[in-house]
């Protein structure tokens, strides 16, 4: 009677805990999905009404006057495209050295380890190597300073997308494409990078997504132009630093603009990596 | 009889040719494999290069001293040191458990249907800019809590011995806890995405065993998932705390950059990136230019460092799957 007794409030002692347990983890849960919901919701009604037609329009305004973004965003547009155009090929080729001709090799096992840390490292150190590297000796800001600053941050990403994308080609593939008499570069260039594609152009997006909100780099090397400007070896404007030296100035116009220029930033990440991300998961294919 | 004549004189040059074609894309590929390598080194030595002159003037003290004087020259790097670790731990205390307990819900919990949705917006959490993070924790989470929340604080902290310091001075809004706070909700994804990835490479047998025997889910997952998982967790963790050491815009709008070792959370403070973002442009004179550059390359130490564990301890991990 007396273990019965004990055993029935043990029992109910476990379930309360696990309820307990539950509970918390469902809070955490939806905690997550308020922040986004909320950061998000703040994003579109702060932002939404003071989007125009002079915003894409319009060069970046004095205080007090009415103005858009429209130099803000070529400038984060070129600046992103030419980060891209170096950074994506030396990106794959390194991919393809490490799930190619070096895996299993140390050097490929090396430049792993690195790229990954190198990944996650903080971006305003690369902002400092490139104001070093070139904003000083050239003497002066330039937008060429900021493209490679952010090139710099495309490798790893694509890098690492470009790897695992190739290791998951079948080895059937490569050793069939061998066996009817093609060498190495052609099993890759017509069979592997074939069939890797979507994967491929994913990582490519993913890099792109990754730079376009990037601020920190930018600060010192393509610092900021008020006016309209396509000059690679002069400071160029760009929308994150725009945002940033908007959204800390007292002017309620510059305010406003930086949330509208935040809103085009985060919509235009996210659609990337959504697109991406639909690339990636072949049609049909759950979970 | 023609053709084959044909091919016979014409493959050894295609094969010559093609052989110079893949030793050129081995090399090729190759070097830009080392290019990686070359990157990290170069990030090294120019900061080192860079930070010389401050290191040279200031040595040891750089690190223990808390005046940061432009115009006298006088800079010393322990308020930013502070600072970054202090928001950071902060953010590890709040962001770990919650995203431990977002893992658990997608892992035990919730129905496969949300579980897809709930992946994708977590991940969208980690796809946004740090600099929305920064403009949303000043124009809406930093007067929230200047209004309702650092007074409650400030009032219920009132007396008690320790919490005292912790919570005193004005409510400014900006300062170390609002920072720790949006560090908090930027590690969430990368945390929950470890977290949940190394929860699923637990056998279901060995949590059916559990089940089987009577176990609570929370009981499995206290003793069973956890213990298994440690590694990996640990792993995930670090890369949060990698992230939020070397985080920059966010922290940068709501730190209120004073350089200063203040007890009280709640009071303005700065980090070693926040320091960089705020005062590189006008940094002039080569020393302070270069006591910046030593912030930087600290900075890049530490994290270098943190990362590459937190890498060797996933690396640990998935071999030990592997085999």
């Amino acid at each position: 009677m007396d273990a019965f007794v004990q055993d029935t409030k043990l029992y109910a002692r476990r379930k309360r805990r696990n309820a307990i347990a539950m509970v918390l983890s469902y809070i955490a849960a939806g905690s997550g999905f308020v922040a986004l919901l909320w950061i998000l919701g703040t994003l579109v009604s702060k932002g939404i009404g003071g989007l125009s037609f002079e915003t894409f329009t319009a060069m970046t305004p004095p205080p007090g006057e009415s103005g858009g973004l429209l130099n803000a965003i070529y400038g984060s547009a070129i600046q992103t495209l030419v980060a891209a155009l170096v950074g994506t090929p030396i990106g794959i080729l390194a991919g393809t050295f490490m799930a190619e001709y070096g895996r299993g090799t140390k050097t490929a096992t090396i430049v792993r380890f690195i790229n990954d840390v190198l990944l996650s490292a903080p971006s305003i150190v690369i902002g400092l190597f490139v104001y070093e590297l070139m904003v000083r000796p050239m003497g002066h800001f330039s937008a060429w300073a900021g493209s490679v600053a952010l090139a710099i941050l495309v490798i790893p990403v694509v890098v690492r997308t470009t790897e695992d994308m190739l290791l998951l080609v079948p080895n059937t593939l490569r050793e069939a494409a061998s066996s009817l008499g093609a060498s190495r570069w052609r099993v890759i260039n017509k069979v592997c990078y074939r069939a890797a594609l979507s994967g491929l152009v994913t990582g490519a997006l993913l890099a792109v997504a990754r730079i376009s909100g990037e601020t920190a780099p930018l600060l010192f090397t393509s610092l900021n132009n008020q006016f309209w400007s396509t000059d690679m070896n002069q400071p160029m404007a760009n929308l994150p630093v725009v945002i940033f030296q908007f959204a800390m100035s007292p002017y309620q116009d510059w305010q406003k603009l930086a949330w509208v220029g935040a809103l085009i930033i985060t919509t235009t990440v996210l659609a990337l990596n959504i697109l991406a991300r639909s690339l990636s998961s072949p049609r049909g294919q759950q979970s | 009889m023609e053709l084959a004549a044909q091919s016979g004189t014409v493959a050894p040059s295609v094969l010559r040719k093609n052989s110079l074609i893949d030793s050129l894309m081995h090399g090729l590929t190759r070097s830009a494999a080392l290019l990686v390598l070359l990157l990290l080194g170069g990030v090294i030595g120019v900061l080192i290069h860079g930070s010389i002159p401050a290191f040279e003037k200031f040595g040891f003290g750089f690190f223990t001293t808390e005046k940061w004087n432009p115009v006298t020259e006088i800079f010393g790097a322990a308020a930013p040191i502070y600072g970054t670790i202090v928001t950071s731990v902060i953010a590890m205390f709040i962001g770990v458990p919650i995203s431990i307990g977002i893992a658990i819900f997608m892992t035990e919990l919730c129905p496969r249907s949300l579980k897809r949705t709930l992946g994708t917006g977590i991940e969208l959490l980690a796809g946004i800019p740090s600099i929305i993070y920064g403009l949303w924790g000043l124009f809406v989470l930093a007067p929230l809590l200047q209004q309702y929340v650092q007074p409650a604080l400030i009032s219920a902290a009132e007396g008690i011995p320790w919490l005292e310091s912790l919570f005193t001075g004005p409510p400014y809004g900006i300062g170390v806890l609002t920072a720790a706070l949006i560090l908090s909700i930027m590690v969430l994804p990368y945390i929950t995405s470890v977290t949940r990835d190394v929860f699923e490479t637990v056998p279901p047998m060995l949590k059916e065993s559990a089940y089987g025997l009577g176990a609570t889910t929370w009981e499995v997952v206290w003793k069973v998932v956890i213990p298994y998982t440690r590694t990996g967790i640990v792993g995930g963790v670090m890369l949060g705390l990698g992230r939020a050491l070397g985080e920059t815009m966010a922290v940068t709008f709501v730190i209120g950059n004073a350089h200063r070792i203040a007890t009280s959370l709640i009071a303005p403070g700065t980090t070693i990136s926040a320091t960089i973002a705020n005062e590189f442009t006008e940094a002039d004179g080569e020393m302070y230019t270069s006591a910046l550059i030593s912030l930087g390359l600290i900075l890049f130490m530490i994290t270098f460092i943190v990362l590459a564990a937190a890498r060797l301890m996933l690396l640990r991990l998935q071999m030990k799957e592997n085999r």
